[in-house]
């Protein structure tokens, strides 16, 4: 194990956020507050509590899982692509570094950025509304295994996109409305039942509602459905990121 | 001298269909300055690449000090810098923080005391905390350099490091790279200023179409190839080379002041006795006699162009 090689990635990305802290941590920040003030104050006000939570509260959850996937993708995409654009991916493919340090020093930075920022949100969403939190543990563990896969897919996008386009097409058009419509805002019970059917396609409702029992105890699937699902991706990102370092693909010729 | 590096059978065919690499057979002895030239797309950057591991060959071998670069990339890769051809270089980043990165991603513990003899020794001390965004090219270029000698390699290699690079510059740099090479360090260059290979180079190599077409100390290529031009300045400008000397291979210079002749000096005749002779019975007076050894830049020429010029393949 090249334990330098894996630190010393690590620290560079880490001090990429310290250079970015405005865009890294204090924009999501606003951005997250900013729902609570208009999703949890002034809409949230005219509804009614969701499942014995109020909404300010019930959307907490949703609105970091919300923070936390698109942050894990634009960091690990971002930290891989740029390399690869500027052209100094060359030492990282010269050096004595094997892919799965690769893998754990720039997934793992990623990851430890994105859920900081899930623990900052956290924070934050107290000076706006009463929250408890029921398993903290489990909570915790949601939020680390949300962190590591959306990093490793993050990551995947980085090495797969060959523009700033494709950087950004697959955050913009699949995560974003699969994570609006993932019951970030709403509980699936709200929907017309044969939307309730549609929706379990969709993998964030499980994210969402694993991480919201933490909190709250309520549920819209079963808990261990929620942790299966988020294993069964993190596995398939896995199965892609062996594949594309045993095949070099967008890397090496 | 054992060698340092040695390829056997390597090649490189691109999806594309290209085939960059046709079986290259090389060894690079241990602690030599060896200066690989050749025409532009004739396989040198992706020699490198492929011994780096920034490229996957398709076929053959590389070891590097005995370490296969494949099946024991670690060992192979951590004595080996590289310098390649294009300026990259992150842009946020300190000069001091950058080149320590290296050093790390080589697997190497700290050693500021390293870094710092590093950077003095390339002028970059003084631009330590600077970043990289600010410095000029010339500047960029040491920064590369230093990240390539940050892990202590006992291989470099240069893809055309010159290029586009003042000649203050690259006198400082030829200073490094002597250094280098008293410590011991293998150093494996490109470059297309053929008079630097001359200057600075122990052994040359020429690539041409993807394939060696030789391997030769510098000197004994210089001999072996060198002709030599032996130019006569006359006291009064003759209008035509009189018929006495017609058994010379002689050209007139275009205002008439100078005879030129060429010939081989390895050769066991060469000539310059009897044209001397005949010289002398055709009346003609000599103010001046100069004699130049043709450069390498010139046999250069000659080796890519003549397509039978792959017969001279010699693999040290």
């Amino acid at each position: 194990m090249n334990l330098h090689a894996i630190a010393a990635i690590y620290k560079f990305e880490m001090a990429r956020t310290w250079r970015t802290l405005f865009q890294s941590v204090v924009s999501p920040v606003i951005s997250t507050s900013l729902y609570f003030v208009v999703f949890g104050s002034a809409i949230g006000s005219r509804i009614t509590e969701i499942q014995g939570v109020s909404y300010g509260a019930f959307i907490v959850p949703g609105l970091i899982m919300l923070s936390l996937m698109t942050q894990s993708i634009s960091n690990a995409s971002f930290a891989i692509y740029f390399p690869k654009f500027i052209g100094t991916v060359y030492e990282l493919l010269s050096a004595p570094i094997s892919y799965v340090e690769i893998v754990i020093s720039y997934v793992g930075a990623a990851a430890t950025k994105s859920a900081a920022l899930g623990l900052i949100i956290l924070g934050t969403s107290f000076f706006f509304v009463d929250i408890r939190i029921a398993h903290p543990f489990m909570m915790l563990v949601f939020l680390a295994l949300t962190a590591i896969t959306f990093s490793l897919f993050g990551f995947i996008i980085g090495i797969w996109a060959d523009n700033f386009e494709k950087l950004q097409i697959v955050p913009l058009l699949i995560v974003t409305p699969l994570t609006f419509l993932g019951g970030t805002f709403y509980s699936i019970d709200m929907l017309p039942e044969i939307w309730q059917k549609i929706t379990l396609l969709n993998p964030v409702v499980y994210l969402v509602s694993g991480f919201r029992w933490s909190f709250y105890d309520v549920a819209d699937v079963n808990i261990f459905v929620s942790l299966g699902m988020i294993g069964v991706f993190l596995a398939a990102c896995l199965l892609v990121v062996a594949w594309i370092f045993k095949t070099g693909y967008r890397l090496k010729s | 001298m054992a060698s340092i590096i040695s390829i056997r059978n390597l090649e490189k065919r691109y999806d594309s269909g290209f085939q960059a690499l046709k079986g290259i057979n090389l060894d690079i002895p241990d602690g030599d300055i060896f200066a690989l030239l050749g025409p532009n797309g004739a396989g040198k950057t992706t020699l490198i690449n492929v011994i780096c591991g920034i490229v996957n060959p398709t076929g053959g071998t590389v070891e590097a000090a005995g370490h296969d670069i494949i099946s024991d990339y670690r060992a192979a890769r951590s004595l080996i810098g590289l310098v390649p051809q294009e300026l990259t270089t992150d842009a946020f980043e300190t000069v001091w923080a950058t080149v320590s990165f290296s050093r790390g991603l080589f697997g190497k513990p700290r050693n500021s005391a390293h870094i710092e003899k590093v950077l003095r020794d390339l002028s970059l001390w003084d631009k330590r905390d600077n970043m990289l965004m600010t410095l000029s090219g010339g500047m960029k270029r040491r920064v590369m350099i230093a990240k390539a000698l940050s892990h202590e390699p006992r291989i470099l290699f240069l893809d055309e490091p010159t290029a586009g690079v003042d000649v203050e510059l690259r006198r400082s740099m030829w200073e490094v790279v002597r250094s280098l090479r008293a410590h011991g360090v293998t150093i494996i260059l490109t470059t297309h200023y053929l008079e630097e290979a001359e200057q600075m180079a122990d052994r040359i190599g020429v690539i041409n179409a993807g394939e060696i077409v030789l391997v030769e100390q510098k000197n004994e290529l210089m001999t072996k190839l060198g002709e030599k031009r032996l130019t006569l300045q006359l006291q009064e400008p003759i209008e035509q080379v009189p018929e006495a000397l017609s058994a010379h291979a002689l050209e007139l210079d275009d205002a008439g002041q100078a005879l030129v002749y060429t010939y081989n000096a390895n050769d066991k005749r060469t000539g310059i006795n009897s044209l001397f002779r005949d010289l002398d019975h055709a009346g003609l007076r000599l103010r001046d006699v100069d004699t130049k050894q043709s450069s390498l830049e010139e046999i250069f020429v000659d080796l890519v162009k003549a397509p039978t010029a792959g017969n001279t393949r010699n693999d040290a």
